[in-house]
């Protein structure tokens, strides 16, 4: 039973892409580095080009932090759902396979944030 | 000649007895499921009504006297009060921001239990258990009305409590209690009860007034105060119709058991993630502290709650098994929620800062496990950052449960340096959870989740803005616009208390109440 109700019913999906006027969500959080509380989410077209999210993007969100300009971007760890995974910075979202509301995680070896507390 | 006998006076029981039992009946021009539609589709089987026990045996004169009694008192101590500028007695200006997100967030949760217990009071088939949830529907508008009288004071001299109510359906982490009770109040009847009659006043109702209510006393809050013990003093008959209920569906039938534990397992755990903000606020906004919250959780929780689950034992009902990742929370999820208030203290209609150093003193001996080692030095980074003219903003939105709505920064349970991230996919679709408690929550019923009010989606989505505003002109400035559509005024309600204007009003009236200067 998907719903417990009065009589069965399919719910309306608020959040289905077509409700992002072209746009699709993706979040994005930063391992061990929990000065920034939570991962992030983001709103992109599918038609952006991956390397743009790194270099446009993400500077905005987490540069901030003192040891964002210490990452290595060629060394950084890539996780799509947990799973390890490897973009292509000059396809777009959609020929990375990125849907709607994927979640990346990264990981930059050697980083471990504020005092090495993962903050 | 006649011998005049004299009408015998009904006692309380006869009157009571009369009210629930006597004026009930079963329809014959509708049949009774057309008349209660509402009580079956649960799957709660109940064979007998009239072995409802009644917990109150109110009767209603009897419930006028006691509370307009009640009331005159209250009303008293708030007049002086609020006569005696009671504000300025208060600990410190920082205390108001506790009121500021009790006003928004919890006060409308007692107007919706007000609408769901006057729901339930109609639904149920057995007149006791009507007549129960109907008094308790009073209670809780009384205790809405109380609390927006006892607040509207502080409105007169600080800012962000100017509207309320219309912030609590739209601010960000207000959708969290907000989405709580929807939950609750779209449930059949029989949840409902489980939820807020039981999880909430029974288990968890203590860890909300100890840091209000006891909090409030603690640093000066008479106002706050008096409306607490006010309401109080009914929580004990509620917790009584809570558990009534438990017990009344668990001893009707057997088939009652896997249902009843589901819904115990769902609303401890929604109830849990919800008092995070409350722990919060213990450990962070009360200037003079009670108690940390993994002192409360511990005294509240663990010991009452594990001797009224002990007894509900003998029922077949089992401790719920989120309360062991609860137990490991306990030393974290404040100081969790805290950084992210602060990080989002631009979107927020209080003010937030970083604890002074006696207060992280505090922290550190109270947290003696987890906070040297993970929190403190991020917040004096933040702290000294502050300092430096580099107050941390951000202006990313978090992503956020599916189910409880809270940005995703619990850890997971063996790992405090880890996100929790979990996933569903229901018909294509993607949803993500803080916990495996949350995802549980969805995967039960999907149907009911895909459909939430997700606040950065819908701000995503350009559903938070004002009628008016164009988001392609140029310069457009979205999160501004989404401010302003919650009705924060940008530099006054929002940003740290470190130069805030309460902060400085709240010197000034200090000084001048102690000097001629």
């Amino acid at each position: 039973m998907a719903v417990v109700a009065v009589q069965a019913y399919t719910g309306e999906v608020r959040d289905r892409v077509e409700n992002f006027h072209g746009n699709q969500l993706l979040y994005i959080g930063w391992e061990d580095h929990l000065m920034i509380a939570s991962p992030l989410a983001f709103l992109f077209p599918p038609t952006m080009r991956f390397g743009d999210v790194l270099e446009k993007a993400l500077p905005n969100a987490f540069g901030v932090h003192p040891e964002w300009e210490k990452i290595d971007w060629n060394q950084a760890q890539w996780f799509k759902s947990g799973q390890a995974w490897t973009p292509n910075f000059n396809q777009t979202l959609a020929e990375n396979g990125l849907k709607h509301k994927d979640v990346l995680r990264f990981r930059t070896p050697g980083l471990t944030g504020i005092k090495g507390t993962c903050s | 000649m006649d011998m005049k006998v004299a009408a015998k006076k009904l006692g309380l029981k006869e009157r009571y007895a009369a009210m629930t039992r006597g004026l009930d009946w079963e329809t014959t021009y509708q049949p009774m499921d057309t008349v209660y539609p509402y009580d079956k589709f649960e799957g709660i089987k109940i064979h007998d009504w009239d072995k409802w026990e009644d917990p109150f045996r109110l009767t209603m004169d009897a419930y006028w006297k006691y509370q307009a009694e009640k009331e005159r008192k209250l009303y008293a101590i708030l007049d002086a009060f609020n006569q005696n500028n009671g504000h300025l007695g208060v600990t410190d200006a920082r205390y108001i921001n506790a009121l500021k997100l009790f006003l928004t967030a919890v006060t409308p949760l007692e107007y919706m239990a007000h609408r769901g217990f006057a729901h339930v009071g109609r639904q149920l088939r057995g007149a006791g258990a009507r007549v129960a949830c109907q008094m308790q529907a009073l209670d809780e508008l009384r205790h809405a009305q109380t609390q927006i009288h006892s607040l509207s004071n502080y409105n007169k001299h600080y800012n962000g409590f100017h509207d309320w109510r219309h912030m609590h359906d739209r601010i960000w982490y207000l959708s969290v209690p907000k989405s709580f009770f929807d939950d609750a109040v779209t449930a059949g009847p029989f949840e409902y009860m489980v939820a807020i009659g039981f999880s909430f006043e029974y288990v968890l109702t203590n860890l909300l007034f100890v840091p209000f209510i006891s909090g409030a006393a603690y640093n000066g809050d008479m106002g706050a105060m008096a409306f607490g013990f006010s309401a109080q003093s009914d929580e004990a008959r509620h917790m009584t119709l809570g558990l009534e209920m438990i017990k009344f569906m668990l001893e009707q039938d057997p088939a009652n058991l896997p249902i009843v534990q589901g819904w115990i397992d769902k609303w401890t755990w929604r109830g849990v993630r919800m008092l995070t903000i409350v722990g919060m606020m213990m450990d962070y906004m009360l200037p003079k502290r009670v108690m940390s919250w993994k002192e409360a959780w511990e005294i509240y929780f663990e010991e009452s709650g594990g001797a009224l689950f002990k007894d509900l034992a003998r029922y077949g009902i089992t401790i719920p098994k989120c309360v062991a990742q609860a137990t490991i929370e306990k030393e974290h999820i404040t100081h969790q929620a805290w950084t992210t208030f602060y990080q989002y203290g631009a979107a927020a209609a209080f003010n937030t800062w970083i604890p002074e150093k006696e207060e992280l003193d505090w922290l550190s001996e109270k947290y003696p496990n987890t906070f040297d080692k993970y929190y403190r030095p991020r917040l004096e980074y933040l702290g000294e950052q502050a300092k430096q003219g580099k107050r941390f903003y951000s202006t990313t939105l978090p992503m956020l449960c599916q189910c409880c709505q809270i940005p995703m920064f619990f850890t997971e349970p063996d790992d405090p340096t880890k996100i929790c991230y979990r996933e569903s996919d229901h018909n294509g679709e993607k949803y993500h959870f803080c916990s495996d408690h949350c995802k549980e929550i969805f995967d039960h019923e999907p149907e009911k989740y895909v459909q939430a009010w997700m606040p950065v989606h819908q701000i995503y989505q350009g559903n938070c803005f004002k009628p008016d505003v164009d988001p392609t002109a140029e310069g457009f400035d979205p999160l501004a616009a989404v401010l302003d559509w919650y009705n924060i005024q940008f530099g006054r309600d929002n940003l740290d208390f470190e130069g805030s204007e309460d902060q400085k009003n709240f010197d000034t009236w200090r000084q001048t109440a102690k000097s001629n200067g």
